[in-house]
């Protein structure tokens, strides 16, 4: 009796020991082994990287007082030089201080403005495409209204309604970009939701939010991802225009498309004050743009080469 | 020889992938005769479609290589033509149908527009009312009345759709058609119509053809020949009575044999072959077959064995029929 | 002899644009615990909707299923996950059916943790590494990802993750058709032994009568939604009735070359059964339809201890 026990027992140990002794390759490891082939991706990530560790460590290289808002008028204009990289702007302000302060706003909107859109989208998304029928056709036609609207548009409206403080842009924008995002999870669950392994899963009596959480979104995320890398950099492209044009974030705070417009009446002297916003718009939004191509490749479970 | 179509030697085809090298193709010696149906039979992963697309020279772009060995085509190799020269070929000389026929065709154009297509290509000086007459005449070859060709594809059933694509593979008159699995996606009651189309098709126009499949049965309908194919490699090769009415075999063509459900037997259990196909990545030394073969001895592991004779048309690549035992030396 | 599962009038319409679409119309079937019910037909024909109908993974249109003598289409949600314990289903496409992001240990162990099966994690993974041994996947296996291996592993994971409950049914969904024949047996001989073993009680769903042949004691035969004929095998293969069976079996290939040019050929194709007139549904394609075809009432008739068939022909 006690023998049966004590065996029992080595064979319970066993099972979880055992388990380790074969190695589990992990998925994340086999996408960054493929992401890692592809070289356009692998830069637009490092440059990604680099751009957030600027930008979040700014405060130990400048002051923002000082570098980015106070003015200093006897060195107006300056063309870069040692001290100032990339030059000064018309108040004397240095421009790379300000263009890096100005990654900080256009970044953390963007990521803040995709986590609304990726929570409403995905709930939204995936509901209507789990459940279908009425609650699909209700909800996704709800969305087509919203569709209807340009994306800027609806967020100057929103902004212009609500008043422009930066939670106010964020929501205004995360709002806008949900109607796309609920489509794009919507489309790719509906891919899923065929697949045998969910009807294995439903044939067992596995709950809905089982079945939605652990079977279907997992290997939805593929074209979700991507499209986070995109709405992010659509987010920069916005939040700049916004701005551009006045209703973003406005003056002294350093933001890229604000710089961009103070800039235009410069352009014939001082090119460099349009160039450097200018650049980093499209330096930011191109990282972005190819780190999410590469990672639709990556992500495919089943591709191999 | 002169009579043979098609002949290839020592074919040597890899793929190229991020972590390894596959040997899909290893010294495949084959050849078709002018109006002759080669059945090219095997499982999954032994090279049939690898040597289809070699043939076509349709091997996906830097991934697959010809690495060695000659196709040639009554007197051209196809396996240093320029892509201009094939491109020509394709379709004139050699054309193939593909298993598919759900996503084979165009389904934004009718099938009479896209048999013409390939008829214009083909023939640029044709007027507009020789196409058409053309087009009328090959749907009623497949048994497709003539009036249907402004349909599109969705509007005909899978059976339908694989005639008009083996309408469009036979509208140029070509030498050589390739069958990659034609009938696997039908129904066994439409297989049998196709066959049996097919069937009749070879023998009016004449053209030489490979049937690729992994059903001994279909190759038993209509081939006159019989190729079978292991781990990229030919290991028995014959005519059709070779293959099913011969007294000596390769061991794995008698495990195939063996593990078809027998209609005719009233036995509840089957004669599985066990293991699997060696990974092509890491092909073993010695013979292919070694580790799942019912009759190896220790030097099989060791040495290839080489294609020996068994009667005039009957070759087999095993030990116990090479001439000196011990077979040949790597 | 008891039943096990039993199908009375069974019925499945689908509205579509075109018209209500009969994919299973009025079968009835009974399987007795420990035997297998061969279903064949060609695609289009229903077999699969009636797999999935019986599992109740599909609402019927009408009829009753009876499990163990308990009509499961009266039990409430709570009381079918019960139920669902004991029949399970495996699939046709050996590649769709695991979840990519899952390792086979996590596969087989899934419906285990969703139907609180085992109290620990270790008595799960103890039941797993049990599981792989019985249907033959080497243990090194436990931490790869379906994608690495090939169909025939991959389908013994199937069968090991439908017999992570102790079923006593499983509907069997095409489980070869998507092998190499050398493999399609290996599974064939496991299943066979499986049932053996564990006294299961299978529905095989297939196209390929020469499948069924070796696993079923009984088979029944559909063409566009009905049963058109039911039988014990051995009668089945060697005194086929009705012509449509006659035609299915004369139109495999056997390889060998006696039986070159002799494939007697069925006409036409499979229609959808929509807004299907009454009589008989074969009766376009058959070669030995009579004006009687078309009346109605033609329904399922023993003209043989065990063996049904609804032809006009045995009326």
């Amino acid at each position: 009796m006690s023998d049966a026990t004590s065996s029992a027992m080595a064979a319970r140990i066993d099972a979880s020991v055992k388990i380790h002794k074969y190695k589990k390759k992990s998925q994340w490891r086999t996408i960054w082994l493929r992401l890692r082939k592809n070289k356009l991706a692998m830069f637009g990530l490092v440059f990604f990287i680099a751009m957030m560790a600027t930008v979040l460590s700014a405060d130990l290289y400048y002051d923002y007082e000082e570098d980015a808002l106070s003015h200093e008028l006897s060195a107006r204009f300056k063309p870069p030089s040692e001290g100032h990289l990339l030059g000064t702007d018309q108040y004397g302000r240095d421009v790379l201080a300000r263009v890096i302060y100005g990654g900080r706003i256009s970044l953390f909107v963007g990521l803040a403005t995709i986590c609304v859109s990726l929570t409403a989208g995905s709930v939204i998304g995936a509901a209507a495409a789990y459940y279908g029928g009425k609650v699909d056709e209700v909800l996704m036609r709800f969305m087509d209204v919203f569709l209807a609207i340009p994306n800027t548009l609806m967020a100057i409206t929103l902004v212009a309604a609500l008043g422009s403080s930066m939670f106010n842009l964020i929501l205004a924008m995360g709002i806008s970009q949900i109607p796309r995002m609920s489509r794009i999870v919507r489309s790719s669950v509906l891919g899923i939701i065929g697949q045998e392994y969910v009807e294995a899963a439903r044939a067992c009596g596995t709950s809905d939010a089982r079945i939605i959480f652990r079977h279907i979104l997992p290997n939805a995320m593929g074209p979700i991802l991507v499209q986070v890398t995109q709405t992010v950099a659509r987010s920069v492209i916005t939040i700049s225009s916004l701005s551009f044009i006045g209703l973003g974030i406005s003056e002294p705070t350093p933001e890229w498309g604000s710089m961009l417009s103070e800039a235009r009446s410069q352009l014939r002297y001082h090119p460099h004050l349009a160039i450097a916003p200018g650049v980093a718009i499209v330096m930011a939004v191109m990282s972005l743009t190819l780190l999410g191509d590469g990672l639709r490749d990556a992500l495919d479970p089943r591709l191999k080469n | 020889m002169s009579e043979n179509l098609l002949e290839i030697r020592d074919l040597h085809v890899t793929y190229r992938t991020d972590d390894d090298e596959i040997y899909a193709l290893n010294g495949v010696d084959l050849a078709v005769k002018k109006g002759e149906t080669l059945g090219l039979v095997g499982e999954t992963g032994a090279g049939k479609t690898t040597m289809a697309l070699s043939i076509m020279r349709l091997l996906p772009d830097r991934v697959g290589f010809i690495r060695q060995g000659e196709i040639m085509l009554e007197g051209v190799n196809l396996a240093r033509a320029t892509d201009a020269d094939m491109r020509l070929l394709r379709g004139n000389d050699v054309s193939m149908i593909f298993q598919d026929p759900m996503t084979s065709l165009n389904p934004i154009h009718t099938v009479g527009r896209q048999i013409a297509e390939v008829l214009i290509l083909h023939n640029p000086s044709a007027s507009r009312d020789e196409i058409e007459l053309k087009v009328d005449e090959m749907m009623e070859t497949v048994g497709i009345p003539a009036d249907r060709k402004a349909e599109y594809p969705h509007q005909f059933s899978g059976g339908m759709k694989q005639r008009i694509i083996i309408a469009i593979a036979l509208s140029c008159n070509p030498k050589l058609l390739l069958a990659d699995e034609p009938t696997t996606a039908l129904d066994v009651t439409i297989q049998a119509q196709v066959l049996n189309m097919m069937g009749e098709l070879k023998e009016k126009f004449g053209a030489s053809m490979i049937l690729i499949t992994h059903d001994l049965g279909v190759v038993a309908q209509i081939c006159d020949s019989v190729a079978i194919m292991y781990a990229g490699e030919i290991i028995e090769a014959g005519t059709a009575e070779d293959i099913f009415e011969g007294k000596s075999h390769h061991p794995y063509t008698i495990g195939l044999f063996g593990a078809i459900p027998d209609m005719t037997k009233k036995t509840r259990r089957l004669n599985p072959i066990d293991g699997l196909m060696p990974d092509p990545s890491t092909l073993p030394p010695g013979c292919r077959f070694f580790e799942r073969c019912p009759s190896k001895d220790g030097d099989c592991g060791a040495h290839r064995p080489g294609m020996a004779p068994v009667s005039g048309t009957h070759r087999i690549k095993c030990r116990m029929f090479a001439p000196q035992p011990g077979g040949m030396r790597e | 002899m008891s039943a096990l599962v039993e199908a009375r009038r069974l019925k499945k319409y689908f509205e579509t644009p075109r018209g209500l679409l009969h994919a299973v119309d009025d079968v009835d079937l009974s399987i007795g615990a420990g035997e297998t019910l061969g279903v064949v037909g060609e695609s289009g024909c229903g077999k699969s909707t009636l797999g999935r109908l019986i599992l109740r993974l599909l609402e019927p249109t009408g009829g009753e299923i009876l499990f163990d003598g308990r009509d499961i289409l009266k039990c409430k949600r709570s009381e079918m996950k019960a139920i669902w314990k004991q029949m399970q289903i495996i699939f046709q496409d050996p590649f769709s059916s695991l979840n990519p992001r899952m390792t086979v240990s996590e596969i087989i162990a899934e419906p285990m943790k969703v139907a609180r099966f085992l109290p620990t994690q270790n008595d799960i993974l103890e039941r797993v590494f049990e599981l792989m041994g019985i249907v033959g996947l080497a243990e090194r296996f436990v931490n790869t990802y379906p994608h690495e291996l090939d169909g025939g592993r991959r389908q013994r994971i199937g069968v090991a993750r439908a017999l992570a409950l102790n079923p006593r049914f499983i509907v069997c969904d095409e489980p070869v058709s998507a092998l190499d024949v050398s493999i399609q047996a290996q599974i064939l001989n496991l299943m066979m032994d499986l049932q053996e073993e564990m006294g299961l009680t299978y529905m095989f769903i297939t196209h390929d009568l020469s499948v069924v042949k070796h696993i079923s004691n009984n088979i029944a035969v559909m063409y566009l939604g009905q049963c058109v004929e039911l039988s014990w095998t051995d009668e089945l293969f060697e005194n086929p009735c009705h012509p449509y069976t006659q035609g299915l079996l004369d139109a495999i290939p056997s390889p060998n070359l006696s039986s070159r040019k002799q494939l007697n050929i069925m006409k036409g194709e499979v229609t959808s059964p929509i807004n299907p007139k009454p009589g008989c549904r074969f009766a376009p394609r058959c070669p030995k339809a009579s004006p009687g075809c078309q009346e109605p009432g033609i329904g399922l008739k023993e003209i043989r201890q065990g063996h049904f068939v609804s032809c006009y022909l045995y009326m």
